[in-house]
């Protein structure tokens, strides 16, 4: 269906999403993709940042986020606050820059506005030719205009755009686990962002990226001529030793069907959801002794290796960000349009771990990550190949049927077989309830 | 003491690399690297070594022939509509010599199309390579290259650079 309905009408939204299959406007329709920006990434909680990317005060770093330019800065109070980035007078973005440090405060490059580090206006030049006007009383008089919402979980910075929505914790609930579970992998229970960030631009939707995070029947398949050749190539030309960590990486992503569907996956309300409830692809890399020496240090035995037990493989904070603990990566999604994405991947240095930890996630990022990566490129193809694929008209739906079971609609959350589609319904499930108008979700 | 290779021939070594791979003739291109090579493009500027942060290629020769293997799978779908590529060179330029270690390194800025089809994307940047004599032949130690916009949200780039 096209045509300028879906803003107007709740109905022709709900007719899109099915329990076990979602239309294809979905992810070729602009007009989707806009309401998509106003509504869904609006009315829910969205990756910024991480703390530690503004570490002193002055530290800023910015985003777009639902079309909407921010940007996260630290004040001299040490508090990490996320603003638009437009100037109160005119809307020039008051800084330009990705990242950096603007010293005492902010000032904006084209009447000179100054700001200070917790966003109030500090000066305004020649202020005398304001007076008698009503400006002291406007929006313009009172600082960068901060976000309405931002939540600040063990150093993740997420924001809500909208005045209305659900509270930080509702909407995660216990989902956040998995990033605890990355940040008690430190020593000191601190994650520090390290090593560079990857962009890699996809043109595709921004879901078929999220939904592939929880998808366990592509990699045996799509990845066959990646992971898969390099199995084969070690096992062929390798000394017969423990193979080097760019096997152990590989490899897994061409295990059999049963170990994915044995690995099981874990579904929360609202969308998120992990896949290697078990045990996962990053189980058998070869252990550090010095890390796991120094994690028993901080936690005891026990602690420590039930931190180290978690093998979560991916975990997705719909709709933005994507982790992957076990290996301290995570990806972050920013759509351009309805068929252009750009895709992020961030790695953490664990505080207090050897340096080897952040080697071997470095080497996973740049391997499986990067726009460079073997295994990225089978997966991207198959992204453009659907986006392309859906314009096809005369079948208008996307299966999501596999391991479909009525009860679901009755509350998603629980364990599953790792193969099943229900992470994906899941999703579609929060996508409808937070694209509907407030009031509308319930009906 | 036999007299090392000249500008020109190491400059044309150079320029040989890159006809190879853009012929797609990469069973001779693996073969002009050495045993302990490192084909590395760092992503951050001012990278000094590939471990302290992410790298865009960070490839042993185990890993290059992970690459040259995948391209002549037919389960490479996303090369099912092969990917074609051009290096442009300018003049390689000798900027460092050690005759007694026979070890030469050459700097060459170079345009770069990548091209599938009707989608066409250029990079550019400077390749760096340093070379050493083995045997009488010169092979690649170390290539880098330090792309220009290794900050942009980059597409596929599925050949080499």
């Amino acid at each position: 269906m096209t045509g300028n309905s879906y803003a107007s009408s709740p109905d022709a939204l709900r007719a899109l999403v099915r329990p076990d299959a979602v239309h294809r406007d979905l992810y070729i329709s602009e007009e989707l993709y806009e309401l998509e920006l106003e509504r869904l990434w609006r009315n829910t909680w969205i990756y910024m940042g991480h703390d530690s990317q503004v570490p002193k005060p002055g530290d800023f770093y910015t985003a777009h986020i639902a079309g909407s330019p921010l940007v996260m800065l630290r004040g001299r109070d040490d508090e990490v606050r996320v603003f638009l980035n437009r100037c109160a007078h005119k809307g020039t973005r008051v800084v330009s820059a990705v990242q950096g440090n603007c010293g005492s405060a902010l000032r904006c490059p084209y009447h000179g506005w100054t700001y200070r580090l917790d966003g109030s206006l500090r000066t305004v030049p020649q202020k005398g030719g304001y007076r008698g006007t009503e400006i002291s009383e406007s929006a313009h008089f009172k600082g960068l205009t901060p976000v309405p919402h931002q939540e600040i979980y063990r150093g993740f910075v997420f924001v809500r755009l909208s005045n209305e929505g659900p509270d930080f914790h509702d909407y995660f609930g216990d989902s956040l686990s998995s990033i605890d579970n990355m940040a008690d992998r430190s020593p000191e229970g601190r994650l520090e962002i390290a090593g560079g960030v990857l962009r890699y631009y996809h043109d595709c939707n921004w879901k078929m990226f999220v939904e592939n995070l929880n998808d366990a029947m592509h990699p045996m398949v799509a990845h066959q001529s990646s992971a898969g050749i390099a199995k084969r190539l070690w096992e062929e030309e390798g000394d017969g030793g423990e193979p080097p960590m760019v096997v152990q990486q590989f490899a897994p992503f061409v295990n059999d069907y049963d170990f994915f569907d044995n690995m099981g996956v874990k579904i929360y309300e609202n969308g998120h959801s992990y896949t290697g409830v078990k045990f996962s692809i990053h189980s058998k890399y070869s252990s550090e002794p010095e890390y796991e020496r120094r994690m028993i240090e901080a936690y005891g035995e026990k602690r420590a290796h039930a931190i180290l037990g978690e093998n979560r493989h991916n975990t997705v904070y719909f709709p933005s960000l994507t982790i992957k603990g076990a290996i301290q990566a995570i990806r972050v999604a920013r759509p351009l349009a309805a068929d252009r994405t750009v895709l992020e991947s961030w790695t953490f240095h664990l505080a207090g771990a050897p340096d080897e930890l952040l080697k071997r996630t470095m080497t996973y990022s740049r391997l499986i990550n990067a726009p460079t990566s073997v295994v990225g490129h089978d997966d991207l193809h198959c992204y453009s190949e659907i986006q392309q694929g859906l314009h096809a008209q005369g079948n208008d739906w996307v299966s999501l049927h596999r391991n479909y079971d009525p009860a679901e609609r009755d509350g998603i959350a629980g364990v599953y077989n790792g193969t099943s589609e229900v992470s994906m319904r899941g999703q579609f499930r929060a996508w409808l309830k937070y694209m509907l108008p407030r009031g509308e979700a319930g009906a | 003491m036999t007299k090392g290779p000249g500008k020109g021939e190491l400059a044309r070594f150079v320029y040989r690399e890159a006809r190879l791979i853009d012929e797609k003739r990469l069973d001779e291109w693996y073969e002009l690297f050495t045993e302990d090579a490192l084909y590395w493009m760092p992503l951050v500027r001012g990278q000094t070594d590939p471990h302290s942060h992410t790298s865009l290629f960070c490839e042993d020769r185990f890993l290059l022939k992970v690459r040259i293997e995948r391209l002549k799978n037919p389960l490479s779908h996303s090369q099912q509509q092969p990917s074609f590529c051009q290096h442009v060179l300018q003049r390689p330029e000798l900027v460092g010599r050690d005759e007694d270690a026979g070890e030469y390194a050459m700097r060459t800025p170079f345009v770069y199309l990548e091209t599938r089809l009707d989608e066409q994307f250029v990079l550019g940047g400077v390749a760096h390579h340093d070379l050493r004599l083995e045997d009488g032949g010169l092979k690649i130690a170390v290539k880098r290259i330090e792309l220009l916009n290794r900050d942009a949200a980059l597409p596929s780039i599925q050949l080499f650079l």
